[in-house]
């Protein structure tokens, strides 16, 4: 449900971008999104639509790229691939790992003209 | 006048469709029209909420102040565990409340009527408060005069968990009438969380409640968090989890002023 408030976020930023740099508007929007991150694309989308109405962000392309999640075990000194916050390491069972990526909620470049 | 995030200031609006009411021959193509251009941002959509916390921080830090946010799924008992805290613990420390609610001022009613200064934020149609709100909602508290501030947030194991107020701590509650899974399935608050305070447990013996695999998951998720097992009804467990904001003001008090 909190993607309603990231996804303005996410407008608030690029609108003030293209402000600085003059843009009529903003064509297309590229933002990363960890697996881990809690956020769920589907819905930053359905708000991007709703929430860039009457913007410079209105009808540009959103582009959603996923970063797979990637733990650190303390125990086995290897990283692994975590879908899950509760992956335990594949190897030694321990939990908790340390998380190395997938928490991104990241706005990463976008067109502007 | 907001000094952290200028928001008295009116918000100018320079978007605006290109008409114009002449009538005049002119393309509306000015030689940059149609060009696009890449921008490279990088910007964590967080960054606003967290640049707010860190404000708030500074500020919370300076008056030496504790400050908890706590974080649950509705009904678990974050306004009864304060009630009483407040009642039992209001001649040994000054407290001051904010509390979130996406409608009612109820809970803020409930707080009043304990004599702490309270003020209530509705956040409408959000599900969780944000650093703006608690750095708004703190003003007209006498901070240099407060020992401890709890925020009470939006009941909701989800969104709060990404939105950093300027806490010290998260205190996560769960109650027995809940799923002994929670943890699982919330990982991400319940990671967040230095404190977990697990309560009505005088309820335990009618329920089919397994509170060492609760606790357990609790672990799963976070190795380090501390477990309080209470009862807001009838006491128990209630004075460790007194002791435990002792060590917080203590701690506190002792800290280098930054």
């Amino acid at each position: 449900m909190h993607e309603l408030s990231l996804t303005q976020s996410l407008i608030e930023i690029a609108v003030e971008h293209a402000r600085r740099e003059g843009a009529r508007a903003i064509t297309a929007v590229t933002l990363e999104i960890g697996a881990l991150s809690g956020v769920i694309p589907e819905a930053v989308e359905f708000a991007f639509e709703a929430c860039s109405k009457g913007t410079l962000a209105e009808g540009a392309l959103l582009r959603i790229e996923a970063v797979d999640g990637l733990g650190y075990c303390r125990d086995c000194d290897r990283e692994w691939p975590m879908t899950n916050l509760t992956d335990p390491c594949p190897q030694c069972g321990a939990f908790a790992l340390e998380v190395r990526q997938g928490q991104e909620m990241t706005l990463i470049e976008m067109e502007i003209e | 006048m907001c000094i952290n995030c200028g928001c008295a200031t009116p918000v100018e609006d320079h978007s605006h469709p290109h008409n114009h009411d002449h009538a005049h021959g002119h393309t509306h193509d000015p030689a940059t029209a149609g060009a696009t251009r890449t921008l490279r941002i990088e910007e964590d959509l967080l960054a606003k909420n967290n640049r707010l916390a860190a404000a708030n921080r500074v500020r919370f830090a300076r008056e030496r102040l504790l400050v908890l946010n706590l974080v649950s799924s509705p009904g678990s008992g974050k306004t009864s565990i304060l009630e009483r805290t407040l009642r039992e613990c209001r001649a040994r420390y000054r407290f001051a409340v904010v509390e979130g609610d996406q409608q009612t001022a109820n809970d803020a009613e409930r707080i009043a009527a304990t004599g702490v200064p309270v003020r209530q934020i509705n956040t409408g149609a959000g599900c969780h408060l944000d650093a703006h709100m608690v750095g708004h909602g703190v003003e007209n508290f006498d901070l240099p005069a407060t020992d401890i501030l709890m925020i009470e947030n939006v009941g909701n194991l989800v969104c709060p968990a990404a939105f950093d107020l300027g806490e010290d701590h998260k205190v996560a509650v769960l109650s027995v009438t809940e799923g002994e899974d929670k943890p699982l399935k919330y990982p991400q608050m319940f990671q967040a969380a230095d404190l977990l305070l697990i309560n009505k447990i005088d309820l335990l013996p009618y329920l089919r409640f397994d509170l060492e695999q609760c606790k357990s998951f609790a672990r799963r998720v976070n190795p380090a968090i501390v477990i309080i097992e209470l009862s807001c009804h009838d006491g128990s467990g209630m004075h460790e989890w007194y002791d435990w904001l002792a060590r917080g003001v203590d701690a506190k008090r002792q800290a280098p002023l930054a």
